[in-house]
């Protein structure tokens, strides 16, 4: 066991297809506790608080200092409450719809490449895989609606399945003509293994984004677009329509059942933004690794994790003198000031182990250096996407029905027909 | 870890792309739960209980898909048929009533006729297999690379550096039917357009 652990440390392929079903747990295992920790709490924190602040609010102020520890207190909350199955609906589906949700959000992380070998695996129907996956989430919004046995519920699910094969088309149109970028190689061969993609953009020397000027831009904002609708976000949120519809499909739904939902809407955004990070936004590449290259650029781009842990400790040890001088809240001050010492210590652990694995050997420090970086790209990227389902939650009104039919099959569908066509024949062009 | 599992990691770490371990187990699953939910399908009598033992039986097929080394089928067979097709079968049962459905009493009696019918295909498939027995190839499973399994299904499709492929002809041919029964289908539907 010691040996499949250790003979994998220095490869650079990814736990699948060195066949190391061990490393391959590990990557599953530290995945799931991630996305969920990071569903559960760092996401749902900062959704409340920058909502509030774009409404001009607070948001959660009272649990933990800022609010931090208000996700916790709501899943304990959510774990607690009554779970509640209507007495006319469908006992085992009501049952199993959450977990389709779940299930069909958590398997495409298989194949999401943090990094060169920073993935569970690398297959080579990738990016099939994950759309057909993620596709399959809707079943479980689906299936929730329909076993419900109410009508609120069964309208939101009906809604939910009309809106994601509209826009199912236009997405998967929008990916073709990313996929036909990578065929752009001496061979002439293209690919849609996830890997395979980030390193065609690496060796064309561009992001898929600014390929072919507007094109690629073009079947980018497609695909950003498509992908809101997909998981049923604002201001595609009609499944959900709360002035509308109550709650949607999840009407029904109570405790711990709504939050294995929430848990696969929010798990199906990061994974639907790394895709559009990986097949545009160059994947686990750093920024500008053609202009500013060389040892001294290494060095100053590895030091990027290390200083936003930096920051954030700062932002956490300004928090902490700024607190209100009053017994009240002392504890809070002692916690968040733990808070920025322990952001403090990962940020410097992150400095030691950029400048310990600066040059570029075989050395553990390096390899560790390295996988620090892709991930650190790849999750900024995603972080980027996340904030902007934020924005857009907070910034537009919600479509009406035949508005959202309208935009998905009379404008998004020509357009991405036409950047295909267009795409395919400039790449034949040059 | 006992040294026999640590000596087969280690094997299966040293041969990629080797016969995976386990493949008959894998099958036998896959095809049994593709049987019973197979059978389900046909004997629920709530629609949607049938449409999703249904997807059950299309997922465990492009399971099959998989084992014999066919990943872009397997991948077709999910995105298209669970994830497309089966969400436009649901989104039409569910507008059908189902009390009134389970209650009704069927009023065509041809379950008789079926189950002939379907014996009598059993014994054509299994007349075909042990006749042509021989002409089946030795090792059915052909050690194919996955790695290049979507490439070599384009080069079949659309031809390889610029000779036209093995199938082009009937391809395009098919994406036209297609393309006609789309637009039938809308025409059909739309008065005016």
């Amino acid at each position: 066991m010691l040996n499949s652990f250790m003979s994998y440390l220095h490869s650079t392929v990814t736990p699948g297809e060195a066949g190391n079903q061990l490393w391959a747990l590990i990557y599953v295992l530290i995945i799931f506790a991630g996305v969920s920790l990071t569903v559960m709490w760092l996401i749902n924190w900062v959704e409340r608080k920058a909502l509030a602040h774009f409404q001009v609010r607070l948001g959660p102020m009272r649990v933990g200092p800022h609010g931090l520890l208000q996700p916790f207190a709501d899943a304990l909350k959510l774990m607690l409450k009554e779970d509640i199955i209507p007495a006319e609906a469908d006992q085992l589906i009501f049952w199993i719809a959450p977990v389709i949700g779940l299930l069909a959000a958590f398997t495409v992380y298989t194949v999401i490449p943090f990094g060169p070998s920073q993935a569970v695996s690398d297959m080579n129907i990738g990016i099939l895989f994950m759309l057909g996956v993620s596709s399959l989430g809707v079943l479980g919004i689906v299936t929730a609606g329909w076993a419900s046995n109410s009508h609120y519920p069964l309208i939101g699910a009906l809604r939910s399945s009309a809106q994601m094969v509209s826009y199912e088309v236009a997405m998967g149109l929008a990916v073709v003509s990313a996929i036909l970028m990578t065929s752009l190689n001496s061979t002439g061969t293209g690919t849609l293994s996830m890997i395979g993609i980030v390193r065609a953009q690496q060796e064309q020397h561009v992001w898929f984004l600014f390929k072919f000027f507007p094109l690629g831009f073009i079947a980018f904002v497609i695909f950003a677009i498509a992908m809101v609708a997909e998981t049923n976000r604002a201001p595609f949120d009609l499944p959900e329509a709360e002035s509308e519809l109550t709650a949607g499909f999840h009407t029904e739904y109570s405790g711990l059942r709504w939050s294995l939902f929430m848990l696969a809407e929010y798990a199906a955004m990061m994974a639907v933004s790394s895709i559009a990070v990986t097949m545009w936004l160059g994947g686990w590449m750093r920024p500008f690794p053609n202009l500013l290259h060389g040892p001294a650029w290494e060095l100053i781009f590895s030091l990027f994790p290390g200083l936003s842990f930096a920051a954030f400790a700062g932002f956490a040890f300004i928090g902490t003198v700024r607190m209100p001088k009053h017994s009240f809240f002392k504890v809070q001050r002692i916690g968040l000031g733990i808070f920025a010492l322990v952001l403090a210590f990962i940020a410097l652990v992150l400095f030691v182990i950029a400048i310990a694995g600066r040059n570029a050997d075989t050395s553990i420090a390096a390899s560790f250096r390295e996988g620090i970086d892709y991930v650190y790209w790849f999750l900024m990227k995603i972080a980027v996407f996340m904030y902007l389902f934020i924005w857009y939650r907070a910034t537009w009104p919600r479509y009406r029905f035949d508005q959202l039919m309208r935009v998905g099959w009379k404008v998004m569908l020509p357009i991405s027909l036409g950047v295909l066509i267009l795409t395919a024949i400039v790449g034949v062009l040059v | 870890m006992n040294p026999v599992v640590n000596s087969a990691v280690n094997a299966a770490a040293a041969n990629v792309g080797a016969a995976p371990v386990g493949t008959p187990y894998f099958f036998y699953g896959l095809a049994a739960v593709a049987i019973l939910s197979g059978l389900l399908v046909i004997t629920r009598r709530n629609a949607v209980h049938s449409a999703l033992a249904l997807i059950v039986t299309l997922l465990s097929v492009a399971g099959l898909y998989l084992m014999l080394y066919a990943p872009f089928v397997a991948g077709v067979q999910i995105i298209v048929y669970a994830g497309g097709i089966m969400v436009l079968f649901l989104f039409v049962i569910m507008l059908v009533n189902i009390e009134r459905v389970s209650k009704e009493r069927q009023f065509n009696r041809i379950w008789p006729v079926g189950l002939v019918a379907s014996c009598l295909l059993l014994a054509l498939f299994i007349g075909a297999f042990a006749k042509g027995r021989d002409l089946l190839p030795k090792n059915p499973v052909p050690q194919l690379s996955e790695g290049i399994n979507t490439q070599q299904i384009a080069s079949a499709l659309y031809g390889d550096a610029g000779r036209m492929g093995q199938y082009t002809f009937a391809f395009e041919i098919a994406s036209l039917l297609l393309l006609v029964a789309i637009l039938g289908a809308v025409i059909m539907t739309k008065k005016k357009i």
